[in-house]
């Protein structure tokens, strides 16, 4: 029988959470702490959670949080629809339903050993951070790591303070640039893949994760096929219309894939085809 | 500086690499040493692109001005990256300002005498041609990109 345990087991049923903290980012985005499902939250850097606003709708948000920090979650979303904007208006207190977590994670065992390079473009840092956070927490077993981050102005740069904190401590090379920005703008201006050419890497070996809009995506794997990366040590972080984050509804079916399941982090080599299909 | 330094120096740098000893002595035969202050003017938008730079210390930052946005900056040149490229493309005109961040120490080369020497020497034209090109096929993919406004969920 199809109970109501056998339901929530399976991540079908979104459990109530409170909501520690609601931060603003930038203007449209806001960083989400709530208290773990259950009291201790189990998750990979680069999974993501299905956040219900009841009575508003669900959406795919991925954790941007510490996955050591068991006893909360962290979202950062920005407002594009009427779910995320009411996330945007959440309160301490208040209740968020939480379902999760889902998908595939950032190959951080498999780049032990090796250069590795993050590359985050946009909100893209969010579900990047956990990785970074891992990176650090284990800094030893792994060669140079660099962070490329790029937004479209300063205004939107996500994290301002960590990445200042990360840009100080030393065994990690974090660059931050912006598309356009005014006078008031004292670092990088240009698109973020014009950083890739000047990072220490080697290209036999250097894992790289990249997470942002697919364009960038795609323009940062040229750069990085372009310095000698393989395509199968390169992974994406993709977005698609993820409903409900299970494999069933095929709403982010990418070819024979979905990215709710099979992703959202994918190697290069298995998505290359597939990002070059316009149908799809 | 000596210009057999500045000939090393430009002998190093990756957009000259292959280029004979001949053509190397006579491209730092037309190079020079500027330094500009922080905020100084390298130039402006419309002035003859008659030298091309690169850049050996600090950032500069290619902006346009207009009316309705005020300043935006659309571009920053560090260390090693060529500044300038209008120099081999007609009207030999800049199209944007650069202006450096902080102090910027530059390799500044004449544009107007390499031109010449490269309308009497082909190959020497062709060398040069080969190695500018890619930049600005770069040029343009960021272009393109930052044309994009990928980032840009609100459109």
């Amino acid at each position: 029988m199809f109970t109501a345990e056998r339901a929530a087991g399976a991540g079908m049923v979104p459990v109530p959470c409170r909501v520690l903290r609601r931060s603003r980012e930038t203007a449209d985005c806001c960083t989400l702490v709530v208290e773990a499902p259950g009291g201790a939250a189990d998750f990979l850097p680069g999974q993501f959670n299905m956040l219900y606003l009841f009575g508003v709708g669900e959406v795919p948000i991925s954790i941007s949080g510490d996955h050591r920090q068991r006893d909360r979650l962290v979202h950062t979303t920005r407002a594009v629809g009427p779910v995320t904007q009411a996330i945007q208006e959440l309160r301490r207190g208040d209740s968020v339903g939480v379902r999760g977590p889902f998908g595939s994670a950032w190959p951080l065992q498999q780049a032990q050993g090796r250069d590795v390079l993050i590359i985050g473009g946009g909100l893209g840092l969010a579900p990047l951070r956990p990785a970074i956070y891992a990176l650090l927490r284990q800094r030893r077993r792994y060669g140079n790591i660099t962070v490329l981050y790029g937004a479209r102005s300063p205004e939107e740069l996500l994290f301002r303070r960590e990445l200042s904190l990360w840009r100080e401590r030393r065994g990690i090379h974090v660059e931050v640039t912006v598309d356009c920005a005014g006078r008031g703008w004292h670092g990088r201006v240009g698109v973020v893949t014009r950083l890739i050419p000047q990072c220490r890497f080697d290209p036999a070996s250097a894992v790289a994760l990249i997470c942002g809009p697919e364009t960038m995506m795609q323009y940062a794997v040229g750069e990085l096929l372009a310095a000698g990366l393989g395509a199968d040590n390169v992974y994406l972080s993709m977005e698609r219309n993820m409903k409900c984050a299970l494999g069933l509804c095929g709403h982010c079916q990418l070819g024979p894939l979905f990215v709710c399941r099979d992703g959202p982090v994918l190697s290069y080599a298995r998505v290359e085809r597939l990002l070059a299909t316009r149908e799809l | 500086m000596t210009i057999r330094t500045l000939g090393r120096l430009l002998s190093e740098h990756p957009l000259f690499q292959g280029l004979s000893q001949e053509t190397l002595d006579l491209l730092a035969g037309c190079a020079r040493n500027e330094v500009h202050k922080p905020g100084a003017f390298i130039y402006r938008t419309g002035e003859d692109a008659d030298r091309f730079y690169i850049v050996r210390h600090g950032a500069v930052a290619l902006e346009n001005a207009s009316v309705e946005r005020g300043v935006l900056t659309i571009q920053t040149l560090g260390r090693g990256e060529v500044l300038g490229i209008s120099w081999l493309v007609p009207p030999f005109r800049h199209h944007n300002d650069a202006r450096a961040i902080g102090w910027a120490r530059l390799v500044a080369i004449d544009a107007r005498c390499l031109r010449d020497k490269c309308d009497q020497d082909h190959d020497l034209g062709y060398a040069l041609m080969r190695r500018f090109l890619p930049l600005f096929a770069e040029r343009l993919k960021q272009a393109e990109l930052q044309l994009m406004d990928v980032y840009n969920v609100h459109r």
